[in-house]
């Protein structure tokens, strides 16, 4: 572990060529306690977990490929992925930022209930099932890619976002099951889907004026991380898929 | 519609002793009992009544009594009351019949089937009055060696334990199916015995973190009210797979009972639908329940054990080898007898097996893989009395939980009606007019006082065992005999039939 101190702020790099993620993640701990404000993890090769019981908003750049649950009940800090993330990335977390240069795995942001995660290619299958919101918590995902199938699953609350900026003219999200047993939050795609790769609980409309205004803010957000225009982006059309009930099994059961 | 549902139950008011003071009809969450002001009688709608015995109780004069509606319906023992009254409510309502409690049914209760032995004069009996006796359990995995050091002190790096002053925890209820008075005298009570209560998969109340040391914290499907203070605040962190009462499904904590309070703990808004998938969709494999077992521990710094809770099902003796491989340090299994505060009947009355069965399977899959110590083994699912939690010990548990019987003392009469969230005696509600019912005062007194009277008289067991702690009891088969039960069962059991 080497410490410099560029100017105000304490940046801790660590190699993590050959650390387990147990001793991986002790060491982040330990340079959160000493007052780490930013983080360099350099050589990273699957180690799984990174920054999971860390609750203060450390800056940490990853270089390399973090393995699985990167983020998991993650509280605050604020990650970078300088490559791709694999499975479970932000699973349950509270709060905090990813921002992934790259692509992600299966099941990104199951469960979350805050914080922001931004992936600049594609995503997995089964992204942000049940992710759900409350008070001030909203969490938000953004894909500049596209998904694979379940996306949204159970999703009852939150922002998810797929931009599909790979897709060729023409072409349609290929996601099926989209938003099966939603019962709350919204998902924005920019490109194509048919209603028969939707859940039977999934409304679609024309994004509204506040709609849109979320979406210029994301979008902006999403643009300053990796460089896109943000109004280009916003010129093509939107579409809205929203919980057509807010309690899907009400009608199931005779008391 | 008509209905043609007939009341079950019969409502007798006997007249003299009646003075109209209208507590039935304050106490009646059913809306049977009603004051005509008129006639300046009570009236009771006896068709609402489930029989929950809040009014007897309650009733100053002792004058009302609650009977079996008798319906003599033709004797057939394929299409009994219980059977058609099923088919008549689904053909007027068109949906899932919903329960609360546990199954029912007359499957074999096993622990009936097993007797304990005693010392007689080729060992003595021990007498737990002038004798200590050590209820005292640890649970977390435990080396496979202990090395010391020169200076004698352990070199052996231990995984966390929690110690409990008795084997004895009060089972997962969330709140939401419970009241937080219910949560508040649980955990009281659990302080006071030196065990843990549980939260269930519906958060933490802010109220309730200061019994962290004796709480387990779970983290289900709905991953409610799950963040890193919370995984943080117990002793144990428990994965929930599955449930006795409805093993391989979700569950819908219907928005009537997401109130201001519950939707705090829980953190989804006020009045919506709390749904909790059947799989939790990080985990579809045993490297999957690995993974989230890891994050858990990463997530809490190695400092607490991990539990994973399963429903007995076929192949729960395989299924625990794979989830103490996979790096828990507690198994619970959870039988078919298990309650809920709401489950599909079909669902709870056909799926799982007797508990008996998962432990004796479980147990020894453990042993013959050699991996018993890497693990503790609790069990739950119908635990009814001090001579159940023996024999479950014997049978090779190390402690058992509680939920009905726990609820029992709060003042449960076991009327299955949880699922309304209407409970009479202010228990699985979350309506403030009933959970006042409740008082943790009282209600903590009343839990403690179950467990205390079931630690004297687990001493007595072990005293005539001639055993003088519970970790000699615990996994020996030897004290236990069968009686009614066939080879097979004797087999998967491992004990032997009384008088061999
Ligand atoms: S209080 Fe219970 S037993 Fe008494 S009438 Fe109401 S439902 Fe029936
Ligand atoms: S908790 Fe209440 S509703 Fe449920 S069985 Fe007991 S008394 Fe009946």
């Amino acid at each position: 572990m080497t410490e410099t101190t560029e100017a105000t702020t304490t940046v801790v790099k660590i190699d993590a060529a050959g650390v387990s993620h147990r001793d991986l993640n002790a060491k982040l701990r330990e340079a959160v306690a000493n007052g780490a404000q930013k983080i360099e993890l350099r050589n990273v090769h699957g180690q799984r977990y990174i920054g999971t019981d860390l609750n203060k908003p450390v800056e940490i750049d990853i270089f390399g490929t973090p393995g699985n649950d990167l983020g998991s009940f993650m509280d605050g800090p604020r990650i970078t992925v300088h490559g791709n993330a694999q499975d479970g990335c932000g699973n349950t977390m509270n709060n905090g930022l990813i921002v992934v240069h790259g692509h992600a795995g299966d099941i990104i942001g199951l469960s979350a209930r805050g914080g922001k995660i931004f992936v600049k290619d594609d995503i997995g299958y089964r992204a942000g099932i049940h992710m759900k919101e409350y008070g001030e918590k909203k969490p938000v995902l953004v894909v500049g890619g596209t998904a694979q199938d379940f996306l949204g699953e159970y999703m009852a609350g939150g922002i998810l976002v797929l931009l599909g900026l790979h897709l060729e003219e023409g072409q349609r999200h290929k996601a099926k099951f989209v938003g099966t047993g939603m019962h709350g939050g919204v998902i924005y795609l920019r490109g194509d889907i048919e209603q028969y790769q939707l859940g039977k609980e999934v409304g679609i409309a024309e994004p509204d004026e506040k709609d849109l205004q979320d979406l210029q803010r994301l979008v902006g957000e999403f643009s300053s991380y990796f460089g896109y225009d943000a109004g280009k982006i916003l010129e093509n059309r939107f579409v809205k898929l929203f919980p057509k009930y807010l309690r899907p099994y009400g009608r199931l059961y005779a008391y | 519609m008509k209905t043609y549902l007939p009341a079950r139950f019969l409502v007798e008011r006997n007249a003299e002793r009646c003075i109209r003071c209208k507590v039935c009809t304050n106490q009646c969450s059913f809306d049977v009992h009603s004051y005509d002001s008129e006639e300046d009688c009570i009236q009771s709608r006896e068709e609402n009544c489930v029989g929950c015995h809040r009014c007897v109780i309650f009733c100053p004069t002792r004058a009302i009594t609650i009977r079996k509606n008798p319906l003599e319906y033709r004797e057939n023992y394929n299409w009994r009351p219980e059977v058609i009254e099923d088919i008549i409510k689904q053909a007027e309502t068109g949906g899932v019949l919903l329960t609360g409690m546990g199954d029912d049914k007359a499957q074999r209760i096993y622990w009936d089937h097993l007797v304990l032995n005693a010392s007689q004069v080729t060992n003595p009996s021990i007498d737990p009055l002038r004798e200590p006796m050590e209820l005292t359990t640890f649970l977390g995995r435990k080396p496979d060696r202990v090395e010391l050091s020169d200076d004698l002190s352990l070199k052996t790096e231990i995984a966390p334990q929690v110690k409990l002053e008795v084997p004895v925890m009060f089972a997962a209820m969330s709140y939401g199916a419970v009241s937080l008075h219910v949560q508040e005298s649980l955990a009281r009570a659990a302080t006071e015995a030196g065990t843990l209560w549980n939260t269930g998969e519906g958060g933490l109340h802010p109220r309730l973190y200061k019994y962290g040391k004796n709480t387990i914290v779970q983290v289900a499907s709905g991953r409610f009210g799950v963040h890193a203070e919370y995984l943080n605040a117990g002793a144990v962190v428990e994965i929930k797979i599955g449930q006795g009462a409805k093993p391989g499904i979700g569950g819908h904590l219907p928005g009537e009972k997401v109130s201001a309070e519950v939707s705090r703990t829980r953190m989804i808004p006020e009045g919506t639908d709390a749904l909790s998938p059947a799989p939790q969709h990080d985990i579809y494999s045993i490297e999957d329940l690995s993974q989230l077992i890891y994050a858990l521990k990463e997530a809490t710094n190695y400092t607490k054990p991990i539990s994973v809770k399963i429903a007995a099902v076929h192949n729960s003796a395989a299924i625990a080898s794979g989830i103490v491989r996979a790096g828990a340090d507690i198994v619970v299994l959870d039988g078919l007898r298990g309650a809920t505060g709401a489950a599909p009947k079909v669902i709870r009355d056909n799926v799982g097996i007797p508990i008996e069965m998962a432990l004796a399977s479980v147990d020894a899959r453990l042993r013959q893989e050699g991996i018993r110590n890497q693990a503790s083994i609790v069990i739950s699912g119908g635990i009814r009395s001090a001579g159940d939690v023996a024999k479950a010990i014997a049978l090779g548990a190390d402690a058992v939980n509680i939920g009905t019987a726990a609820l029992i003392a709060l003042g449960c009469t076991v009327c299955q009606q949880c699922h309304t969230g209407k409970c009479a005696w202010g228990i699985c509600t979350s309506d403030l007019f009933l959970t006042k019912r409740i008082n943790p005062d009282i209600g903590a007194e009343r839990v403690y006082n179950l467990l205390r009277g079931w630690s004297v008289e687990l001493k007595d067991i072990m005293g005539g065992l001639g055993v003088n702690a519970v970790e000699s009891l615990r996994g020996n088969r030897h004290h236990l005999r069968g009686i009614g039960l066939t080879d097979t069962e004797l087999n998967i059991l491992g004990v032997q039939m009384a008088g061999s």
